[in-house]
């Protein structure tokens, strides 16, 4: 693999850079309304949640949350647009540039903006007090990963996709329901068994095992086998994203 | 290739660029749908190359296909001395397109757009701050460099995509109807600017529906309809190949009538679109005087052109 897919990414960057305050603002806003309103409003009738302040037990899930949100709109919406809209990758595909260049150059950005969108809010829970020290920065390159895997998952739904209506089936049998089940609200101890195996087989539950004991300083357990599951979706989205859109875009 | 002439060979073996591109039973299907079947052609440097035809007679397929977005079926295709697809990259770095939609960056300015663009080649620095300043000034848009895109009229878009796909200083220039929706002036300039890239030595191949459009710019042209090669040759060869050198068309209160009654032993040939007739001839002169005996027929008398030609080999013919 060369580093033919870093000018794609870098030609996102720059478009974000035009556009970046409204796009901060939102990354910011979100998950600091989620903080404020569920962990402390919320957090005030639920108290400690396995011995940690339940604004501080949400913080972590919602660095997660907000890593594959980010990624995930990045992957549908904004390379929707980018594919059949204003046919960007088109005018890529007439330059030396391959479709895996591409691909790469987008699920590298779509990662990028989930660390844009997750730092702030790090940052935020540092300052309310819910961080536990500086190992919280290794959460970074796991927010990464993260964003790696859920652009890429989200760039095969954009291959398959007829129109931005498509991506509602997408958010609702996948994004929620993982959104909800993977740890980020309430700890899966309390969920049945077959609920826990199913979030145990997906991503997102996996990063957020990583994040929470190095936001909070717990002890960390199993680092490799949480990175691998969500590098192994990335891979092998990367690997259908590639066969689709080659199907979609060469054919 | 067995399949295509080639030009004579000259001092060594370099100089086999001078076939730029070599396709030989060129195919491509969809589905049970023969997009391109079978083609042969040729396009050698320096030369503009029409392609024309109808609409869904395989023009961009074939174009995908030259650029390496769109393997073939079946066939051998060798663009700037490269086999594609097998080496579509290599080859792209020596390609420029034009395509048919403008894919401009919409969220850049002007010169935005051509640092962008180039980054896929690879080219950044001083070289290509003047290679950009030099493209501004080719496609008169140095007034416009910190323009954003919206802001720029059809023609100004259409400009600065050729400037775009002169980035890289290509060998050969794709131009997917680089001229359709624009006024007569931005038309103009885009032919002017074609005409110095022949003049620097590129290849141009070049698809329009604009007849006295390829009339004017091509060398050599090819006519397909239904995926296949109905001519290839010059304008002025194809012209006098299949029409007759003056072309009358008439129209006006009863020139069925008079046309079946007097008109058709008048010329070589006639033929019926919509409400006109139009008559081709050898010798005007006794269709133009029996014209001038019916002052309420209209008629409008040329030369032969291309888009007769055109018609002739890929519109409904209605006549005798």
């Amino acid at each position: 693999m060369t580093s033919r897919w870093l000018p794609v990414w870098r030609r996102n960057l720059r478009v974000w850079r035009k556009l970046s305050a409204p796009a901060l603002i939102g990354n910011f806003g979100e998950p600091l309304l989620y903080l404020l309103a569920l962990g402390y409003g919320l957090g005030g009738f639920v108290g400690e949640v396995k011995g940690l302040p339940y604004v501080v037990f949400l913080a972590s899930g919602i660095v997660c949350a907000s890593a594959m949100n980010t990624a995930t709109f990045e992957g549908l919406y904004s390379a929707y647009t980018r594919m059949a809209v204003q046919n960007t990758w088109g005018g890529m595909l007439a330059a030396p540039l391959a479709i895996e260049d591409i691909i790469l150059g987008e699920i590298v950005w779509t990662a990028t903006k989930s660390l844009i969108s997750a730092a702030p809010i790090l940052i935020v829970a540092a300052l309310l007090g819910a961080v536990h020290d500086w190992q919280a920065l290794w959460v970074l390159p796991v927010v990464f990963v993260t964003g790696l895997c859920f652009g890429a998952m989200a760039l095969v739904v954009t291959a398959l996709a007829k129109s931005y209506d498509f991506f509602i089936y997408y958010f609702t049998l996948v994004i929620t329901p993982l959104f909800l089940v993977s740890g980020v609200f309430f700890p899966l101890e309390g969920v049945p068994r077959a609920v826990q195996i199913g979030a145990q087989l997906l991503p997102l539950s996996h990063a957020v095992e990583i994040v929470r004991p190095l936001m909070t300083g717990q002890p960390l357990h199993d680092v490799l086998s949480h990175l691998l599951v969500p590098l192994l979706y990335a891979s092998a989205a990367f690997w259908l994203a590639t066969v689709l859109l080659r199907r979609r875009l060469m054919s | 290739m067995g399949c295509v002439e080639r030009p004579p060979r000259s001092l060594n073996n370099n100089m086999i660029m001078d076939v730029v591109v070599e396709a030989c039973g060129l195919t491509k299907h969809y589905g049970a749908q023969t997009a391109v079947g079978g083609i042969d052609f040729s396009v050698y440097r320096g030369e503009c190359f029409g392609l024309l035809g109808p609409n869904g007679a395989g023009k961009t397929t074939t174009l995908r296909m030259l650029m390496g977005a769109t393997p073939p079926d079946a066939g051998e295709l060798r663009v700037l001395g490269h086999a594609i697809p097998q080496q579509a990259r290599e080859m792209r770095a020596r390609l420029g397109v034009v395509p048919q939609q403008d894919n401009l960056d919409p969220d850049f300015t002007v010169v935005e757009n051509l640092i962008t663009y180039a980054s896929y080649f690879g080219l950044r620095g001083p070289q290509l701050s003047r290679r950009i300043d030099d493209l501004l000034a080719f496609a008169a848009l140095e007034a416009k460099a910190g323009a954003g895109i919206g802001t720029l009229s059809g023609g100004m878009k259409r400009r600065l995509t050729l400037a775009r796909a002169l980035i890289n200083d290509p060998d050969l220039l794709i131009l997917d109807e680089p001229t359709t929706g624009l006024d007569p002036q931005a038309r103009q300039l885009i032919w002017q600017r074609l005409r110095a890239l022949l003049g620097q030595d590129k290849t141009l191949i070049l698809t329009t529906h604009y007849m006295e459009e390829a009339e004017r710019l091509c060398d050599r042209l090819m006519i397909i309809d239904n995926g296949r090669v109905l001519v290839t040759g010059s304008p002025a060869e194809l012209i006098r190949q299949h029409i007759e050198p003056h072309v009358v068309e008439i129209h006006g209160p009863g020139v069925d009538a008079w046309y079946d009654g007097i008109g058709h032993a008048l010329v070589r040939r006639g033929e019926r679109v919509g409400e006109t007739v139009f008559c081709y001839t050898v010798d005007d002169r006794p269709l133009l005087d029996a014209l001038s005996r019916r002052p309420e027929l209209r008629f409008m008398h040329r030369h032969a052109n291309l888009e007769d030609v055109f018609l002739k080999l890929t519109g409904k013919e209605l006549r005798e």
